[in-house]
């Protein structure tokens, strides 16, 4: 076995040598040397193995080694792209900032996808990965399936990572929002993805509790979806197998209906979905209270999970899109606004009972803003899915601070919660290092999305009211440098928000490190899988 | 887990995971109609207006509305209510559009937003124009400042291939006729012209009058029938450094400009003229 080990890694490492020399272009050829780096390293490794005693791994307990890894990948991988987020954020407000020597990799089109992919997939990925896995494994009561499938999972979804971000600076990417990265990127994370599903399943199958827990339903749908989101929006044809380029199968309004039929789901699935599994479970536990509704849970489940997948003509209002199906697009929207609050009313309804510990535990505190911030998103999502204020808003930065509000707020918050939640267990401490530290990221938070979403707010509705101004004889009245050079004190005042925000992420990973090394040690609360009843 | 006073009246759904429990509260009423309220509004939105796809095309909706039916309605309406100045705009000759005011105010009108929407993009949102797009706001024109040479501009741009009759003017690459050291004396000399240096005046002057007079002119004042720019000024489209000048004189420049007269009709060709001719420098029409 350790011989097929070491000959697979040594062919590896060969054919990717191969490729990289008979590379076509820069991304593909570098991304061929690291993975070359990385075959070789891993034969390094197995060929110091071999004949050596292997030491035995206790299986009763939980697995937590690549939940460990997790939180620390999604704490790194949140504040690097908190921090591309702040940079860009400045590049729009003073464009000198796309520095001349820096032309071709650091300017705003290269730099905005390795922000959106940071936050929502590496760190917003990392955040579902060690939570699903810490989650799946408590309310069922077992250790996770397949052995080291994990630690595969949490390391090729890193390899996945820097295989994108590199990509995107050296400029392969197939120009899809949020699916940015080229056909053997995609191909590699359907590979992770799948043994992902297949430990998730796994576990469930292997459960000791009668029934699954609501959290492993979203977390589920989660995955299956996203999944089959990513295949079908990805399906293209590589223009060689040296080269990074592909051509994508749907062209015209089909691959712009797919695209979107995708990145709303991105947003359903990825973002709403999972969260939702992270709330079910962590939300209850710092409580310390039972979930409020078991029948609302299930009914917003299973309603959010059949509406969200058709709201995504709601992106293509008055384009290419045939009428008939941004029309349903938009109904399918409002219809979801109260499946989504659901979600909200279930997190918030739980601390009846616990609310003093709004002003006694900042981690509950995260919860509860990350939830009035998902309402305030999912309310928003609706209202700007109407045709006549989606005229309005459309391409201006309304949406920007749409989703920011939703990004910063519910999937930031509640995932810097979970951070806080975990850290102290996972490594055997008491409690965080400092709990005041908590407040002071939770309130350079909060007020770092209000100053973003506020002024997003008005930059976004007032250069829409500008670009359809019109005077008296029915003339345009501003041309597009006009509404550009009128939003920079809102962009000044954006890039502020989001640098607060990201103080308050360098706080918390001082916070966790601090935790780990020097917060009391929790003794006793063995690791092991007890049924709870 | 604590334990919360109406939490027994409830009752939970009896199981555990991990200490979490579930309690057996019903939907929120007010949730529930207004979810149903959604789906009710959804129903009849969808009768209303285009929604359900069927075998060959689509329901179109009780309504009848659509979104380019909508755009289309609102055209109308504007191009109805211009209809009559936009005729007049057409038929009038341009040297006497500005003695008719509310004419002129609505040509200059139309020809902001115009220029706004299609010519902001090189010239500016100010018509300060950058380097190598002109300045609008000035006196100093390339082919012409009176209104009907600014609309012939306008209507058949610069050295475009689209429009037959467009401008055009080329000058020749020097860099292939005369060698480094004659095109370094020729960039100092025309430097010295802003300065009112005599264009014919030494090793300088010969160079130039052996190469550029023709359409420069002896008195390098530039000739607009050539679009040749006037070297004596300070105006300076591409820079006057050295550098710049060296690299305008040995690879030529070779601006072009869209002939806007096969995107927009002609009464928005004649508004945009006179929006630019009122800019500042505008001039007056001068029989030949």
């Amino acid at each position: 076995m350790d011989y097929l080990k070491l000959a697979m890694f040594a062919v590896i490492a060969l054919l990717a040598a191969i490729a990289a020399n008979f590379g076509h272009d820069l991304a593909y050829s570098v991304h061929a040397i690291i993975i070359m780096l990385i075959a070789g390293g891993m034969f390094l490794w197995q060929l110091r193995q071999i004949d050596e005693e292997k030491p035995v791994v206790d299986t009763s307990g939980y697995m937590d080694g690549p939940v460990r890894f997790g939180v620390v990948a999604t704490a790194f991988w949140g504040v690097t792209g908190f921090l591309v987020g702040v940079f860009i954020a400045l590049q729009l407000a003073f464009p000198v900032l796309n520095f001349d020597w820096s032309e071709g990799y650091m300017n705003f089109g290269r730099l905005r996808p390795l922000h959106t992919s940071a936050v929502i997939f590496a760190f917003g990925g990392n955040a579902l990965i060690a939570t699903s896995f810490y989650v799946v494994q408590r309310t069922s009561a077992a250790r996770l399936w397949g052995g080291n499938l994990a630690w595969f999972v949490f390391w090729g979804y890193q390899l996945f990572i820097v295989l994108a971000a590199t990509g995107y600076l050296l400029g392969s990417t197939q120009s899809k929002e949020y699916a940015e990265p080229e056909w053997y990127i995609d191909i590699w994370l359907t590979i992770v993805w799948l043994c992902y599903l297949a430990v998730f399943v796994g576990t469930i199958l292997k459960r000791r509790e009668p029934h699954i827990y609501v959290a492993n339903w979203f977390y589920l749908a989660f995955i299956i979806t996203v999944a089959m989101l990513h295949v079908v929006n990805n399906l293209s044809v590589p223009v060689s197998i040296f080269g990074s380029k592909s051509v994508q199968v749907f062209s015209g309004v089909q691959d712009a209906m797919v695209q979107w039929w995708y990145g709303h789901n991105a947003v359903g699935f990825f973002l709403t979905a999972g969260f939702l599994g992270m709330m079910y479970y962590f939300v209850p536990k710092q409580a310390g209270r039972p979930i409020y509704s078991y029948k609302l849970s299930i009914i917003h489940f299973w309603a959010l999970i059949f509406l969200y997948i058709w709201a995504g003509p709601h992106h293509l209002h008055y384009t290419a899109l045939p009428d008939w199906a941004g029309t349903l697009g938009m109904v399918f929207s409002i219809v979801l606004w109260m499946p989504s609050w659901g979600g909200m009313i279930n997190g918030l309804m739980t601390l009846e009972g616990a609310w003093d510990k709004i002003r006694t535990d900042p981690i509950i505190r995260m919860f509860v803003a990350s939830l009035a911030f998902y309402g305030m998103s999912t309310f928003e999502g609706p209202m700007m899915s109407i045709r006549a204020v989606n005229s309005l808003s459309h391409y201006t930065d309304w949406t920007i601070g749409h989703v920011h509000s939703g990004a910063l707020g519910w999937n930031g918050l509640i995932t810097f919660g979970c951070l806080y939640f975990l850290t102290p267990k996972l490594w055997g401490r008491e409690r965080m290092y400092s709990i005041s530290a908590i407040n002071w990221h939770f309130w350079l938070a909060t007020i770092g999305i209000v100053l973003y979403a506020s002024s997003m707010w008005v930059t976004g509705i007032m250069e829409g009211l500008m670009w359809r101004e019109v005077d008296a004889n029915g003339f345009l009245v501003n041309s597009f440098a006009d509404t550009v050079a009128a939003k920079f004190p809102m962009y000044v005042v954006r890039a502020a928000g989001g640098g607060l925000y990201l103080i308050g992420g360098l706080i918390m990973v001082w916070n966790m490190w601090m935790t780990v090394r020097k917060a009391p040690a929790h003794l006793g609360a063995p690791n092991n899988a007890i049924p709870a009843e | 887990m604590t334990t919360h006073k109406d939490d027994k009246d409830i009752g939970t759904t009896g199981h555990s995971w991990d200490g979490i429990e579930e309690l057996n509260n019903p939907l929120p009423r007010w949730w529930l109609w207004t979810l149903y309220g959604c789906i009710v509004w959804a129903v009849v939105y969808t009768i209303l207006y285009p929604a359900w796809p069927m075998v060959s095309g689509a329901t179109s909706g009780v309504l009848g509305w659509s979104t380019r039916g909508a755009v289309a309605e609102e055209i109308a309406a504007v191009d109805e209510a211009q209809s009559g100045l936009r005729a007049e705009l057409e038929a009038t000759d341009l040297n006497t559009l500005a003695a008719n005011e509310p004419l002129h105010r609505f040509a200059v009108q139309a020809g902001g937003s115009l220029f706004a929407n299609n010519c902001a993009q090189c010239h500016g949102a100010g018509a300060a124009g950058a380097k190598g797009y002109p300045n609008l706001l000035d006196d100093d024109w390339l082919w012409g400042g009176q209104i009907e040479q600014v609309a012939y501009t306008i209507r058949h741009g610069i050295r475009n291939e689209d429009d037959p009759d467009a401008r055009y003017s080329q000058m020749p690459a020097f860099g292939e006729i005369l060698t480094r050291p004659e095109i370094d004396t020729l960039v100092a000399h025309v430097q010295s012209l802003s300065s009112g240096a005599d264009p014919l005046a030494g090793a300088g002057g010969e160079m130039f009058s052996a190469n550029c007079v023709a359409c420069h002119g002896e008195d390098a004042k530039g000739n607009r029938d050539m679009g040749a720019p006037n070297l004596t000024d300070a105006i300076w489209l591409y820079g006057s450094d050295t550098a710049t000048l060296t690299t305008t004189i040995s690879k030529a420049r070779f601006g072009v400009m869209p002939a806007w007269g096969l995107r927009l009709d002609e009464a928005e060709v004649r508004a945009l003229a006179a929006y630019v001719h009122q800019l500042g420098g505008g001039e007056a029409t001068t029989e030949e």
